[in-house]
């Protein structure tokens, strides 16, 4: 046994190594990402690891093992969530006979993500119970516990931290080396494991059964707590508690009603904890969740108790908490005077905006700005789609017309050519996500003969979130090398009759491959291929020769790379950020920019 | 020991290796640590912080006015998350600005008001990057090199030695002597200029 310092997401890794995990897949997705990449770093002795092509294949590589008496846990982020509830939904129905975990980060915020949904509804929703950790400890804590409801209740159970706990880091203490459960196999019975009307039909009606004695079991779990004995209540969940908690630390009297358990509702532990309480704040992220189960709860109940919280505009509706809003808001609930003694900043300077940016030297800046070169004045569809490269978006490049969700840039861009085909439509989606969602939107332009052009943003890797390996890059967690995926070949496997493989930093070749393409009709192809400027080492760097350099801050202007800018009217390259990519030489009309040798 | 650090800047500076170099730090002498990154889409070029909390903890994130020191890297994140500060706590900040790529050529923003701004309100001392990290030939030796001008004012309440062995233990061996070196110098003028205060 030690103590180790890690992340919330490592925390949750310890804990279903802890547990003896026999099997862990999931997808990468901030704030979810660290966790695989943690039990990958730890010696796991019989425990099978994998990034999974994308979230439904993770969910049912899992389920499979969950079948087989095996513990299983799957990772993703909440958005993840939605491309696995297809076997989710089914997968409640049908049970698993070995521990499953289902881990979905939700992004209260957002801060990294599409949207502020709440995975509490979707557990609410499936019938599966859920575990809402306040803290990277209490994570570790909930996995071994999800783990031991999923065995006696035989069914998945989801465990949903969210990013101020995925991403805050605390000491946890558990063994150093960890062994997988031994477990059974799977044992054929085709009545159990085969899911018809019948079998859901019944099952339906006996989950609904169990769900009210894991409700009971809920109500003793040590997940849910209460302290002080005020009239007025605060009920806290998730990291919201840890932000209460800290503020009441001073009321100790104040009555804190935690619940990390929602679901099933712990209904005769929150009865025990409303006695004697007159009005209720829910401070709680994402959806009144609580809220909603407390005003259900006290109508059956006829309790005469004032439940506040987001439906009474006490709580916004959308952000996340922090400590401060739970000051203010909780004082304000209690009628508690806080005074304010801070440092005066009325009259501080305004901080600029700093939008993300897409890196010094990406690869991707260069494919956008080869073609927006090839289109210029010509109609177009520019369809985004979910990675570093949605940045493409920001000025100057402005190449982002549309981003909805992983893999929809392929197939919006069909829509929007057959609503209008005179102009060029084009779908932008990276290598890892191509392989995650994109190749069924192919088969699906080529069988309905969409013209459109898909660019393959290929930098070999999944960027965003880590720089996590995928089918294209050769390496899996269990070994290396495997073989690679080739994009080339599913693209001429699915029926794309012209593919282009080009450097997009080889910006005229890149952008004479646009216009060829521009020209012919079907779909087609062209794989922009340059390593990502994290993981590939820059071997010289571009410097400016302020004697040749007239200051028309062009370089500026056209591509908007993070290492230029303008110093005593010449342009200067922050040698820090350099990679050398050169493509602000290129377009320099005086050929002031020139690369040095590292 | 109870000591909330908050360390910011800009995606790529290098904050959060200083941050884990404290936490680290602390607890090796026996301190219970949180600490909270940022993490994600934000990192690209996008304001970043990282909350050290030394101490007993309910939540990874400080308080507004809970910071006892601020150790920023670049002078308008300073203002952006000075309101975490105490009001008699001491702000570390790098007077050499980082200019938002958005703005490119346009901007006017050269990062003096902001330094005179904190200078009139807080206790603080100012540094500079460009000074500090010549003599290694890269700026990305300041997050070491200011690392060690906090730890020379004895604010930090964590020993210097002890966060010299973590820097060793955490940094590739291979970068031991320049981050050393550059811890060194920091310590010296975090000490010197400490002395004035």
């Amino acid at each position: 046994m030690s103590k180790k310092y890690v992340m919330g997401n490592g925390a949750i890794a310890l804990g279903a190594l802890s547990a003896g995990v026999n099997l862990v897949s999931g997808y990468p997705g901030t704030p979810s990402s660290e966790i695989i990449e943690t039990v990958s770093k730890y010696p796991h002795d019989g425990t099978y690891l994998e990034w999974s092509v994308n979230e439904k294949a993770a969910m049912e590589v899992a389920a499979a093992a969950a079948y087989s008496g095996a513990r299983a846990m799957v990772t993703m982020k909440q958005v993840g969530l939605n491309v696995a509830s297809d076997p989710l939904m089914s997968l409640a129905y049908v049970g698993v006979k070995g521990g499953m975990v289902v881990v979905s980060a939700d992004d209260p915020g957002p801060i990294s993500s599409q949207t502020e949904q709440d995975t509490r509804r979707f557990a609410e929703f499936a019938r599966i119970p859920v575990f809402d950790p306040s803290s990277p400890e209490e994570a570790f804590e909930m996995v071994g516990a999800a783990f031991e409801y999923s065995e006696k209740y035989k069914t998945p159970v989801i465990l949903r931290p969210t990013t101020r706990v995925d991403h805050a880091y605390a000491s946890i203490e558990c063994p150093d080396t960890f062994k997988a459960k031994k477990f059974e196999g799977f044992v054929k019975d085709s009545k159990k494991w085969v899911i018809f009307p019948r079998l859901s039909f019944q099952n339906h009606a006996m989950i609904e059964k169990r769900n009210l004695e894991i409700g009971k079991d809920f109500s003793s779990c040590r997940f849910n707590t209460v302290t002080g004995s005020s009239e007025k209540a605060v009920v806290a969940t998730g990291v919201s508690y840890a932000y209460a908690a800290e503020f009441l630390k001073d009321y100790p009297d104040v009555k804190l009603i935690k619940v990390g358990a929602p679901y099933p509702l712990p209904e005769s532990f929150l009865l025990g904890a409303l006695e004697g309480v007159s009005e209720v704040l829910c401070f709680e992220e994402l959806s009144p969740y609580i809220e909603e189960s407390l005003l259900k709860l006290i109508g059956k109940h006829k309790l005469n108790i004032v439940v506040r919280g987001k439906l009474t505009d006490d709580v916004p509706s959308s952000g996340e908490n922090d400590s401060d809003s739970a000051k203010r808001i909780i004082s304000r609930f209690l009628n508690i005077d806080t005074n304010e003694d801070n440092i005066g900043l009325s009259n501080a300077p305004q901080p600029p905006m700093r939008p993300p940016v897409l890196c010094a030297g990406c690869p991707h800046r260069a494919s956008f700005y080869a073609v927006k070169k090839a289109m210029k004045d010509k109609k177009t569809y520019f369809c985004g789609d979910i990675g570093c490269y949605t940045l493409g978006n920001a000025m100057p490049l402005d190449m982002v017309d549309t981003c909805l969700c992983m893999g929809a840039g392929v197939t919006m861009a069909q829509g929007f050519n057959h609503m209008d085909d005179d102009a060029v439509a084009f779908a932008f989606i990276g290598d890892s996500t191509f392989f995650a969602s994109g190749i069924t939107g192919i088969v699906n332009a080529v069988y309905n003969a969409a013209d459109i052009i898909v660019c393959i943003l290929d930098n070999s890797t999944t960027a965003m979130t880590g720089h996590q390996p995928h089918p294209g890059t050769g390496r899996n967690l269990m070994a290396t090398p495997v073989e690679k995926v080739s994009v080339e070949k599913v693209l001429n496997g699915v029926g794309v009759k012209k593919v282009i493989t080009v450097d997009p930093l080889d910006l005229d070749k890149a952008a004479a491959a646009v216009r060829e393409c521009a020209e012919l009709k079907g779909v087609k192809a062209i794989i922009f291929k340059s390593p990502c400027v994290a993981i590939a080492k820059p071997d010289k760097k571009m410097r400016v020769d302020s004697d040749k350099c007239v200051g028309c801050s062009r370089c500026i202007k056209e591509i908007g790379c993070p290492a230029l800018s303008m110093n005593d009217g010449k342009a200067v390259i922050d040698e820090n950020l350099c990679t050398g990519c050169g493509l602000c030489s290129k377009l320099c009309p005086v050929k002031a920019i020139g690369g040095v040798e590292e | 020991m109870n000591k909330d650090i908050m360390i910011c800047g800009v995606g790529g500076q290098g904050t959060v290796l200083a941050s884990k170099i404290i936490a680290a730090s602390a607890m090796k002498e026996g301190n219970a640590v949180h600490s909270a990154e940022t993490i994600g889409m934000a990192q690209r070029g996008g304001p970043v912080t990282s909350h050290v909390r030394i101490g007993e903890a309910f939540s990874p994130l400080i308080p507004i006015g809970g910071a006892d020191i601020l150790i920023a890297f670049e002078p308008s994140e300073a203002i952006r998350n000075l309101r975490y500060l105490k009001k008699d706590g001491l702000v570390i900040v790098n007077r050499v600005p980082v200019k938002p790529t958005s703005l490119g050529c346009s901007t006017e923003y050269d990062g003096k008001a902001e330094i005179e701004f904190i200078n009139s309100k807080c206790r603080c001392l100012v540094v500079d990057s460009d000074e500090m990290c010549k003599p290694f030939g890269s700026s990305k030796f300041f997050n070491i090199a200011v690392l060690g001008a906090a730890a020379g004012t004895g604010e930090l309440g964590i020993n210097e030695k002890t966060i010299r062995d973590e820097i060793i233990s955490i940094i590739p061996a291979k970068f031991h002597e320049k981050n050393l070196a550059a811890f060194e110098q920091g310590c010296k003028i975090g000490e010197n200029n400490y002395a004035n205060q």
